[in-house]
C-alpha cells in the first residue's frame, strides 16, 4: 500500500494524500489557466491568447484597448467564477462530508435559498442600496438559515438526515417569500433581482474579487486543517466517537466554514447551483474519498466548471448572455440524475 | 425509517356513523366558508343578495359581482383544494412517504416552466393557454420525479424521493429563470400567476378542468381500500393478494389528474396536499375509504380560508395564495420531518 500513498511528516504536521493528488492538481492548474485564457479572450472584441498572457504581465501587445477590456472587464470576472466555483466546490464537499449523503449539496439544502432570499428583499425593496450591501445580506440571509435548520435538525444530537429534509422544508418558505418580492416588486428591479437569482458573474469588477478574497483566506485553510475531522465524521457517529471526536463540536466548526463559502460565493455570484455536487464527485473519481486530496481537488474543479460555465453561456447563444447558473443546472441535473443510479448498483 | 402506520382490526372496523357525521359536518362548514367567501371583497355584499342572485337576478353590480367573480373563485378554490388534498393523500398513502406533495415533489415547478415557455413563445397571457401548459407540465415532472426517485438506494423512499424532486425544482426552475431575465414581457405576464393565485378565474375555466378532477376524485375515492393496503407496505398488499402494478398506475393517473388541474387552475399553491392528510390520519387513522373524502372537504375548506385570508389582510391589495399557505404550510412539514423521520 505504501506505493498508493505519499505520507507527508514534519514535527508540526502529518498527514498522507493519494499519491495520484499532485498530479492531477497540477493538471487541473493547466487546465484552469487555460480556460482562464479561453474565457478572457472570447467576446464581442476577441484577444488572442499570446495578448492576453502579454497583458496580464503587464507588457506592451500595441493595442490600449486590450489593457481596458481585460484589466477592468473580463479578468475579474473570470477571477470571481473562478472563486465563486472554488467556494461552492468547498461547501459541497463538506455537506457531502457531514450528511454522508451524496446529493448533499448547499442549494439543494436550502442554504443558498436564504441567501438569495435577503439579497432579493435588498434589491427589491431597497433599489438605491450601495452594491457592496449585497453580499453582506446574503451572507446573512446564509448563515440565519443555517442556524434555523442546524438547530431544527437537532434531535439528541445533529442528524444527517434531518439536515436535508429540513433544508427543503426551509427553502420552501424561503422563496415562497421570495416569490412575494417578485411578484410586487417594480418589474426593473424584479429582472434585476432574477439575473442575480439565476446565478451570474455578469458585470464583476474587481470590487468583487477583493470581497470575496478574504473569506477564501479565512476559510479555505481552515476547511483544509478540519479535513481530518470530516473524515472521522464520514465513517458515522458511532465510529467518529470511538475514534475520539468531539463530533457535535467538530461538525458545528464544519458546518460554519460550509456556511461561510457557501454564503460568501453566493452573495458574490447569486445562486450557482449544482456546482456543490458535482465537483466533489468529479473529485473523489480522481482522487478516492480522502479529504485531505479531495477538498483541494473539488475547489479547482469548480473553479474550472464555473469559469467554463461561464463562457458558454456568454458565447453559446451570444448575443444574448445566459447566467452561468442556468449552464451550470443544465449540466447539473443530468449528472445528479447519473449518480441516483450508480448509488443504487453499489 | 419511518415509523410504519399500523392498522389494528378495530380501527378499520370504526363505527362507519361517526365518520359518516363528521364528513357532513365537514361539508356544512364548507358551505358556510363558501358563502363567507362571496359575500367578502373589495365591495362587501350583504349575505341577502347571494340568494337573490340566484333566485331573482336582476343585473345589477353586486349580483353580478356575485356570479363572474366571487362565486367562480369560490368554487375554483374548492376545487383546487380538494384536488391537492386528495393528491397529497395518493402520494402519501402509496409510497408511505410522509413529505410527498406536489409542491415538494417539484411538480409545480414543471407546470410553472410549461407555463412560463408557453407565455414566452406564444406571447398568450391567456389562462386556458396556462391551464393546458401546467397541465401538461405537472404530468411530465410528476413521472420524472417518480422514476428519478426509485432510480435511487432503496427504491422510491422519502428521502430519494424529497431530495430528487428538489433537484429536479433546482434544475427546473433554473431554466424557468432563464427564461424570464431574456423576456421582461414574459414575466410581466406571468409573474402573480407564478406565485398561486386564484384571482380572475371565470366560470370557463372551472368547468373546463372540473371533467378531470371529477375522473381524478372518482378513481381515488374508489382506491381507497387498495390504498389502505399499500400503506402497509407493498410486501404486504402483495402477500393480500393486491395487483400492486395496477393500483400503482391508477394511483398515479389520479394523482396526474388532480395535481395537474390544481396547477392548472390556479397556479403552483404549495402545501395543502402535505398538510391536510396528516390532519385527517389525526382523526381517522389508517382507513383510505375515510381518509381520501375527508382530505376533499378539508383541503377545500383549508384552501377557501387561506383564500379569504389573502383578499382582506392587506385590503385593497391581494396576496398570492401560494404564498399564503407556504407561509403556513412549511413549519408544519418542519413538525412532520421530524416527528415522522426517524434516523
Amino acid at each position: 500500500m505504501s506505493f498508493d500513498w505519499l505520507v507527508i511528516r514534519s514535527q508540526a504536521i502529518s498527514f498522507r494524500i493519494d499519491r495520484r493528488v499532485p498530479i492531477i492538481l497540477l493538471c487541473l492548474a493547466v487546465a484552469i489557466a487555460v480556460a482562464m485564457v479561453m474565457n478572457v479572450g472570447r467576446g464581442e472584441y476577441p484577444i488572442s491568447p499570446l495578448d492576453i498572457v502579454k497583458t496580464i504581465l503587464g507588457l506592451d501587445t500595441g493595442n490600449p484597448d486590450h489593457q481596458f477590456v481585460i484589466q477592468s472587464l473580463r479578468l475579474p470576472r473570470t477571477l470571481v467564477a473562478f472563486m465563486v466555483g472554488m467556494a461552492l466546490a468547498i461547501s459541497g464537499t463538506i455537506f457531502q462530508g457531514l450528511t454522508r449523503n451524496p446529493l448533499a449539496d448547499p442549494g439543494i439544502i436550502g442554504i443558498n435559498a436564504g441567501a438569495s432570499l435577503a439579497a432579493v428583499t435588498v434589491i427589491i425593496l431597497f433599489p438605491s442600496a450601495p452594491i457592496y450591501t449585497l453580499p453582506l445580506s446574503a451572507f446573512a440571509g446564509a448563515l440565519l438559515m443555517a442556524i434555523l435548520i442546524y438547530s431544527l435538525a437537532w434531535n439528541n444530537g445533529s442528524s444527517p438526515i434531518l439536515l436535508i429534509l429540513m433544508g427543503v422544508g426551509l427553502s420552501a418558505i424561503a422563496s415562497a417569500i421570495t416569490s412575494l418580492m417578485i411578484t410586487f416588486g417594480e418589474i426593473n428591479d424584479v429582472s434585476n433581482a432574477l439575473v442575480w437569482l439565476a446565478g451570474s458573474v455578469y458585470g464583476r469588477t474587481w470590487e468583487q474579487v477583493f470581497s470575496l478574497l478574504p473569506w477564501l483566506i479565512v476559510f479555505v485553510p481552515m476547511a483544509l486543517t478540519l479535513t481530518r475531522h470530516l473524515n472521522a465524521l464520514n465513517l458515522g457517529d458511532d465510529v467518529a466517537k470511538s475514534l475520539g471526536s468531539q463530533v457535535e463540536w467538530q461538525r458545528g466548526l464544519l458546518v460554519l466554514v460550509g456556511v461561510a463559502l457557501a454564503g460568501a460565493g453566493v452573495a458574490t455570484a447569486g445562486n450557482i447551483g449544482f456546482i456543490g455536487l458535482i465537483a466533489p464527485h468529479l473529485g473523489r473519481q480522481l482522487v478516492g474519498g480522502t479529504h485531505e486530496g479531495l477538498i483541494p481537488t473539488s475547489a479547482l474543479l469548480g473553479g474550472v466548471i464555473v469559469v467554463m460555465a461561464d463562457l458558454l453561456g456568454r458565447t453559446l447563444f451570444a448575443p444574448i448572455e445566459f447566467p452561468c447558473g442556468v449552464v451550470t443546472a443544465a449540466i447539473g441535473a443530468p449528472y445528479f440524475l447519473y449518480l441516483l443510479i450508480r448509488n443504487r448498483k453499489k | 425509517m419511518i415509523k410504519a402506520t399500523t392498522l389494528s382490526p378495530r380501527e378499520l372496523k370504526k363505527p362507519p356513523i361517526t365518520a359518516f357525521f363528521g364528513l357532513i359536518l365537514g361539508l356544512c362548514m364548507l358551505l358556510i366558508c363558501l358563502v363567507y367567501s362571496v359575500t367578502l371583497g373589495a365591495a362587501e355584499i350583504p349575505l341577502g343578495k347571494i340568494l337573490t342572485s340566484f333566485l331573482a337576478f336582476d343585473g345589477s353590480y353586486d349580483h353580478l359581482v356575485i356570479q363572474t367573480v366571487r362565486l367562480p373563485r369560490s368554487l375554483i378554490a374548492i376545487l383546487v383544494g380538494s384536488s391537492l388534498a386528495v393528491s397529497g393523500a395518493l402520494m402519501q398513502g402509496l409510497t408511505r412517504n410522509p413529505l410527498a406533495d406536489p409542491g415538494i415533489l417539484g411538480i409545480e415547478s414543471g407546470a410553472a416552466l410549461f407555463v412560463v415557455v408557453a407565455t414566452f413563445i406564444f406571447g398568450s397571457s391567456s389562462l386556458n393557454v396556462y391551464a393546458l401548459a401546467a397541465f401538461l407540465g405537472a404530468g411530465v415532472i410528476a413521472v420524472l420525479v417518480y422514476i428519478l426517485g426509485s432510480l435511487g438506494r432503496g427504491g422510491a423512499t422519502p428521502l430519494n424521493l424529497t431530495v430528487a424532486g428538489a433537484a429536479l425544482t433546482a434544475l427546473i426552475s433554473s431554466f424557468t429563470t432563464g427564461i424570464l431575465i431574456v423576456s421582461q414581457q414574459t414575466l410581466e405576464q406571468v409573474r402573480f400567476w407564478l406565485a398561486g393565485s386564484l384571482s380572475g378565474r371565470d366560470f370557463n375555466l372551472f368547468l373546463q378542468l372540473l371533467p378531470f378532477v371529477g375522473i381524478g376524485l372518482v378513481v381515488a375515492f374508489a382506491l381507497g381500500r387498495q390504498i389502505t393496503t399499500m400503506s402497509l407496505g407493498e410486501d404486504v398488499a402483495k402477500g393480500l393478494g393486491q395487483q400492486t402494478a395496477w393500483i400503482k398506475i391508477f394511483t398515479a393517473i389520479s394523482v396526474v389528474l388532480l395535481a395537474g388541474s390544481s396547477v392548472a387552475l390556479a397556479g403552483p399553491i404549495g402545501f395543502i396536499g402535505l398538510v391536510v392528510p396528516h390532519i385527517v390520519r389525526f382523526y381517522i387513522k389508517a382507513d383510505y375509504r375515510w381518509i381520501l373524502p375527508y382530505c376533499a372537504v378539508l383541503g377545500a375548506i383549508l384552501l377557501l380560508i387561506a383564500d379569504i385570508a389573502a383578499r382582506v389582510l392587506l385590503k385593497p391589495q391581494e396576496l398570492p395564495v401560494g404564498v399564503m399557505t407556504a407561509i403556513v404550510g412549511a413549519p408544519f412539514f418542519v413538525y412532520l420531518a421530524k416527528s415522522k423521520v426517524k434516523k
